[in-house]
């Protein structure tokens, strides 16, 4: 049941017996989890579960109670290039053309920050390449507030390829997107991380998103029920209440209609959004062989 | 099918040629109406200097800025304009510099912020020229008396204004630049300073107004030349002949200061416009 990672090679990343609190309100409750090199993990989950927080903690944005977060055996400390992030916005920076946003990761980390005229011959090249995985050629000097959503989103994707993030942590990054350029991002992701073999945490609340785009589903939701009896005045965070590999063919929407992927949405919706039926910890559905539980007495 | 209205009300949409004829409109009501008053006031007594006539004006900046003054050989309006121009443009200047290292480090610093956003916050309620004799009695009355004014009564807004311009920037900005390797100078100065300084810029145009009303007074109570020192000379001979092209001239001056900002950041920060939108 429980896994140290001592001796053998490091996860990506190892959180174990997490437990963030606000003021008093328990909002992470105890959680373990495991992801593996080259895992699409899609994290979904009710509003108020507590995703956004788990991602700002990997992301080292905030700081947890309890527990260790390790990203490749690494205390996850503050923010740093272990670890990339998309946002929903914001992940561009205006100020700098869509070539200078992609290349700002070479210049932050190569350059001393008072002789930023210093340039290597090769990154202009490497970041023109990746602008054309990302099918962005032609805007390379355009600033970011000329392109559209869907092109922010594939600049913002870029300038965290040239970082190679050991983790790529994605939250909501779709979220803003009109439905047609959104399916169209969802393919080109799941083709990237299929060639690039990235590790992706991908954070969203629509389950079909979810559904689709990983090879590992994790629920997170406040709706459960444990040995502490159902009264209202328990302090009960968001856990991970399900764990689902996923097949995932890439490129393919066709399994979007498919009776087994509605099944699939249609069971995680009853394990985790609905606050009428309670699971009890006992009982989660937690069939990814990384998935593990430390054991607490409740 | 409504007609809009010409010029009332809020549906209405001037031609062009209505909208330029509209902007001169005040400007001429001005000329018109002061012309007519100094004509009146010349008719019934020609030797009247309050409302002095175009052509009375016109003969003082011919002496004023066309040919040396009897007494000293000077051209005196350039010498006034640029020594009040190099006063304003140093006190203004060295002003924005502090302000943009303080408001950065306040806004992104929380260890600076405790120490400094209480105590600038402070400065800035002191009116500057209620200290201006301690800056007379401290640094004596030469120049550098006056460019502290103008530094002392500017910096602390555009300290805040920065400041509150830094804290706009979303922390998504700070996270992503931190996990792209940024250390935290370069967050401070070629993340979030590049993204602040066109506003930075807008900031120093709102102060450039007060900026010469510190150099104004200054230059009233203790200068031996600048375009405020002698306003208040003429004061003492009813010169308004004088007076008045001096001050058309300061608002000429100050007009075209801003224009050369706001131009500055048109053409240097395309995208702060832009992305305003």
């Amino acid at each position: 049941m429980t896994s140290t990672g001592s001796g053998a090679a490091f996860k990506k990343l190892e959180i174990t017996d997490v437990v963030k609190n606000y003021g008093s309100k328990c909002v992470l409750d105890d959680i373990d989890l495991h992801v593996s090199h080259g895992e699409f993990c899609t994290l979904v989950g009710p509003s108020g579960c507590g995703k956004s927080t788990l991602l700002r903690l990997i992301l080292g944005q905030e700081q947890a109670n309890q527990g260790s977060i390790l990203v490749e055996g690494q205390p996850a400390g503050f923010p740093d290039p272990y670890r990339g992030i998309v946002f929903q916005r914001y992940s561009l920076f205006p100020h700098l053309s869509v070539l200078d946003n992609v290349l700002l990761g070479k210049h932050l980390t190569h350059q001393r920050w008072w002789m930023p005229w210093r340039r290597q011959s090769g990154w202009k090249e490497e970041a023109m390449s990746l602008l054309e995985r990302v099918r962005l050629t032609e805007a390379a000097e355009k600033y970011p507030h000329e392109l559209s959503g869907g092109m922010q989103q594939r600049a913002a994707i870029a300038q965290a390829l040239i970082m190679k993030h050991p983790v790529l942590l994605m939250d909501e990054p779709f979220g803003a997107l009109d439905p047609d350029t959104r399916e169209d991002l969802q393919i080109f992701l799941l083709d990237i991380w299929e060639k690039e073999q990235l590790t992706i945490f991908f954070v969203t609340h629509d389950l079909e998103e979810a559904c689709f785009l990983g090879s590992r589903l994790l629920v997170l939701s406040q709706y459960y029920t444990d040995d502490r009896g159902n009264d209202p005045d328990v302090n009960r965070g968001g856990k991970i209440v399900a764990d689902h590999p996923l097949k995932n063919i890439a490129g393919s929407t066709v399994i979007k209609d498919q009776m087994e992927f509605r099944d699939l949405i249609e069971s995680v919706r009853r394990e985790g959004f609905n606050p009428e039926i309670r699971q009890h910890v006992d009982t989660f559905n937690l069939n990814h062989p990384d998935s593990f539980r430390t054991l607490n007495e409740y | 099918m409504n007609k809009p209205p010409l010029v009332i009300g809020l549906h209405a949409s001037p031609p062009a040629w209505l909208k330029r004829l509209l902007i001169l409109l005040p400007f001429v009501l001005v000329i018109v109406v002061y012309l007519w008053a100094s004509d009146a006031r010349l008719a019934e007594n020609p030797a009247d200097k309050i409302l002095p006539s175009l052509s009375q004006m016109g003969d003082a900046i011919q002496r004023m800025a066309f040919a040396p003054d009897r007494r000293t050989g000077d051209y005196l309006l350039w010498q006034d304009t640029l020594a009040s121009l190099t006063r304003i443009v140093i006190g203004v200047g060295s002003a924005l510099l502090v302000a943009i290292l303080l408001g950065l480090n306040i806004g992104l610093f929380v260890g600076f912020r405790s120490v400094l956003l209480a105590f600038i916050t402070m400065i800035a309620m002191v009116p500057p020229l209620a200290i201006l004799p301690i800056l007379f009695i401290a640094f004596g009355v030469d120049e550098f008396g006056k460019v502290a004014l103008i530094f002392i009564g500017t910096f602390p807004i555009m300290t805040r204004d920065i400041y509150l311009s830094v804290i706009k920037v979303p922390s998504e900005q700070l996270v992503k630049s931190l996990t792209m390797g940024a250390s935290s100078m370069a967050l401070t100065y070629r993340i979030i300073l590049p993204q602040v300084l066109p506003r930075a810029i807008d900031s120093l145009r709102l102060c450039l107004g007060a900026a010469w009303l510190f150099l104004i007074a200054s230059e009233a109570i203790a200068a031996t030349e600048g375009l405020g020192y002698r306003i208040f000379l003429m004061r003492r001979y009813l010169a308004m002949d004088v007076i008045i092209p001096y001050v058309a001239w300061i608002t000429f001056l100050g007009f075209t200061l801003d224009f050369l900002l706001s131009l500055l950041n048109r053409k240097m920060f395309s995208w702060y416009a832009e992305s305003k939108k």
